[in-house]
């Protein structure tokens, strides 16, 4: 056993991190927040040039994947820097096609293995969101609905989310690419490797709200001290940094378990999901309040980490369901 | 990065599991706080030695087999899997060990660890004192020097099983003078019925009186006994207290153990709490702990891979209501809490076989596992209903009382080690890199 990432992962996470460090990507949110998808859209192939998008896909339609545990690698680091867009959403239509196989396949994987298309993905079963995010911005949206997958000709209006960077419609129409028993088993598949996906993003967004209010809470002075050298102040950062640690290796261990398609993968993926984004949440509490007013504002970046942690614990799998999973059979 | 077990690593697990399948007691042993049952328990500390499974991680010189991190790992998940005793010799093997292994002589080595592996001499912390609980450094027992060693005076208190044990070890004051609060500290051994030496047992929280204050009235103590250089005490002890607040106290096997076992009773009671229509008492089903042989809840090495065997009766997965969708939720929460500090732990054990360290990383753990249990143990008692509140003296208790004691004991763990708010400054000031403040 070695549970611990090999240094060519560490290396990946580091280069991406120093790139979207330098990217700038809170502009980017913005832009994308108002409509503008021009600069995500450059961000986007950007990573897809750093072989993000190609992990979910596989080798035989351009891709290198599925490689699962480097997937929440890079997640990790989208949500580090807040990374706007259908991501979650683009790796697990890789992931349902890459099943699927036959002509829907071969048309788009390869577009979303090199990012030339972004793709949103929507599943239509009971506690799934009935929207597409960022329906606007794909080039493709995919929809299950029971035996059958769509591609979506049109989408409802927009339904702005308190995430402003968060753009989700209803997928309307379309084409059926593929119906038949392999569709559901494509989908829930696909649905694990989204909720991996999503959890890996929470627990980056966790870690910068982390850093950020770390940061914060040593140069602000308050009765002439740090306010982070008060006790209450230490104790909810430690509280964020504990949560944040012990949900970590459930996110690597469920990559894993989907990597070696694990019968147990399915309680892997929501332990890693409920905790890696319940984490999150916390920290975004704990920054919110540690930042106090300065952190009730648009206009500090910080709100763009605060409100995207509170829709990610819901999207692909909420606490609920993904507490009832761990205790299925 | 992988989850695998060696060849050689399966054979161990199956080795332990066949062996302890073969020996652990089918009803528990007597509390191990009570005289008769601390009795019970030093008899079984002899088995597991008997059989080279007291202290399996330490070289084979002393009674180990010289077993890797993960190796005890292994080793503790089958222990606790399968039902066996609590480790009456904790206190030594975790915290006295380390030091010894770390700052002790060859001599004393040889002198003290074979016996402590057999269980023949069971030895107690001499920590806290009334003055100095989280604030260790402000301790004020002295230690004075004298011909061939030291003479030691002072007050000890919240020394678990005290009452029952043979020898202990603590820090003493031996510099006045040290410029410091934890300078001119000595880290000394001493026997409990050593002259000078009184011991009061303490009833504690679960009215068990095994916790006790010792006073010590110029008690002789040989430079032989003395760890590390005099003054260096703190230095010492600190090598330990990472050690207890690690994973070598409360290893991760005890929690998947138990969560494994809660998920059984969650599932014999059909997903809610027990009460007085059930028609039927917990105890008389195979749901109940102890005697169940339960599974871990995760089979090793495949993660959630396989719910546990007993308990599975014809009621389990019926439609749980709305009040028990919160019972559900927290038994789902003890299971992933408990897979998280197994995998957390693989980490830690992978990141030392690469040659790391662990430091400040350890209040991590400490946090952690404290609280998991507390939530594990209540989440257990809401389950039983009105048997949650049976202790182990109460003939119609389920599990022989295991849940209601192991949740008393439970309390205490956000306390003993070093208390969470001393865990939370430590992973604020030295992870997060906070600035000291006042307490």
């Amino acid at each position: 056993m070695r549970f611990l990432l090999s240094d060519e992962q560490r290396e990946f996470a580091r280069t991406l991190d120093g790139m979207l460090r330098s990217a700038g990507t809170p502009g980017v949110v913005r832009s994308w927040a108002s409509g503008d998808h021009g600069p995500g859209r450059a961000l986007w192939a950007r990573l897809a040039e750093a072989g993000v998008f190609a992990l979910a896909v596989p080798e035989e339609h351009e891709g290198v994947g599925p490689l699962p545990l480097e997937l929440a690698v890079a997640f990790g680091e989208l949500g580090r820097h807040a990374v706007p867009g259908p991501l979650a959403e683009t790796a697990a239509a890789g992931a349902l096609l890459g099943r699927l196989g036959g002509d829907a396949a071969h048309v788009w994987l390869p577009q979303l293995a090199s990012g030339k298309a972004v793709a949103s993905l929507c599943v239509l079963w009971p506690g799934g969101s009935p929207y597409a995010l960022d329906a606007d911005a794909a080039d493709a949206v995919f929809v299950v609905d029971g035996d059958t997958v769509r591609l979506a000709d049109a989408h409802g209006p927009m339904q702005p989310s308190a995430d402003p960077a968060r753009r989700p419609a209803r997928p309307l129409g379309g084409v059926v690419l593929a119906q038949g028993p392999a569709v559901p088993a494509a989908a829930a598949y696909a649905a694990d490797v989204a909720a991996l996906v999503t959890a890996a993003q929470a627990l980056g967004v966790g870690r910068a709200l982390l850093e950020r209010t770390v940061q914060y809470v040593r140069q602000r002075t308050q009765f002439g001290v740090a306010v982070g050298s008060f006790q209450a102040v230490k104790h909810r950062l430690a509280d964020t940094l504990i949560a944040l640690e012990f949900a970590q290796p459930l996110v690597h261990a469920a990559a894993l378990a989907l990597t070696a398609d694990d019968p147990a993968a399915g309680r892997e993926v929501a332990a890693a999901k409920v905790s890696a984004c319940e984490a999150a949440y916390a920290a975004a509490r704990t920054a919110l309040q540690l930042h106090g007013a300065v952190g009730y504002t648009e206009e500090l970046d910080l709100s763009l980490w605060i409100r995207k942690a509170r829709p990610l614990r819901t999207a692909w799998g909420t606490p609920a369901a993904c507490r009832a999973r761990v205790l299925a059979d | 990065m992988d989850l695998d077990f060696t060849a050689a690593e399966d054979a161990f697990r199956s080795e332990a599991r066949d062996w302890l399948a073969a020996r652990v007691p089918s009803v528990p042993l007597p509390s191990l706080e009570t005289a008769e049952g601390f009795a019970a328990h030093r008899e079984w500390e002899g088995v597991l030695f008997a059989g080279g499974w007291s202290v399996v991680s330490w070289p084979e010189q002393f009674g180990g087999r010289g077993s890797s991190p993960l190796e005890w790992l292994i080793f503790e998940e089958e222990y606790y899997r399968a039902g066996a005793p609590g480790r009456v010799s904790q206190n030594g093997i975790s915290l006295l060990a380390p030091t010894l292994f770390e700052h002790g002589s060859d001599e004393q080595r040889a002198r003290v660890l074979p016996s402590m592996a057999s269980g023949e001499v069971i030895w107690a912390q001499a920590w806290s004192e009334p003055e100095a609980g989280s604030d260790l450094a402000s301790l004020r027992s002295v230690a004075v020097r004298t011909e061939g060693g030291w003479r030691v005076s002072g007050q000890k208190t919240w020394s678990s099983r005290a009452a029952f044990a043979d020898r202990a070890f603590g820090l003493f004051r031996s510099d006045p003078d040290a410029d410091r609060p934890h300078r001119g500290l000595t880290y000394l051994m001493f026997p409990l019925d050593a002259d000078g030496v009184t011991v009061r047992p303490i009833g504690r929280l679960d009215g068990k009186p095994a916790f006790a204050e010792l006073f010590l009235d110029d008690v002789f103590v040989p430079d032989e006994d003395v760890i590390g250089e005099p003054g260096q005490g703190w230095r010492v002890a600190m090598s330990t207290s990472a050690n207890e607040r690690g994973l070598t106290l409360r290893s991760p096997g005890r929690f998947t153990a138990a969560a494994g076992r809660l998920t059984d009773l969650w599932r014999s009671t059909g997903g809610s709490a027990y009460g007085p229509d059930s028609g039927s008492r917990p105890g008389s089903e195979s749901c109940s702990g102890f005697e169940s042989g339960s599974g871990s809840g995760f089979e090793s090495g495949s993660g959630f891979a396989s719910r546990s065997r007993s308990g599975s009766d014809s009621r389990s997965g019926s439609n749980p209501g709305p009040n028990d969708a919160a019972l559900r939720d927290r038994v789902a929460d003890a299971v992933i809490g408990a897979r998280a500090y197994q995998l957390f732990t693989y980490a830690h054990a992978s990141h030392i076989a690469a040659g790391g360290s662990i430091g400040a990383e350890s209040s991590l753990n400490k946090v952690f596992w404290s609280e998991l249990d507390i939530a594990l143990h209540e989440t257990a008692l809401d389950l039983l209903g009105p048997y949650g509140e049976l202790s182990d003296e109460a003939g119609e208790a389920p599990a022989h009382g295991s849940w209601a004691d192991g949740y008393t004991f439970s309390l205490a763990g956000p306390i003993y080690a070093g208390t969470n708010e001393i865990q939370r400054d430590i992973i604020a000031e030295r992870l997060l890199g906070l600035p000291k403040g006042r307490r």
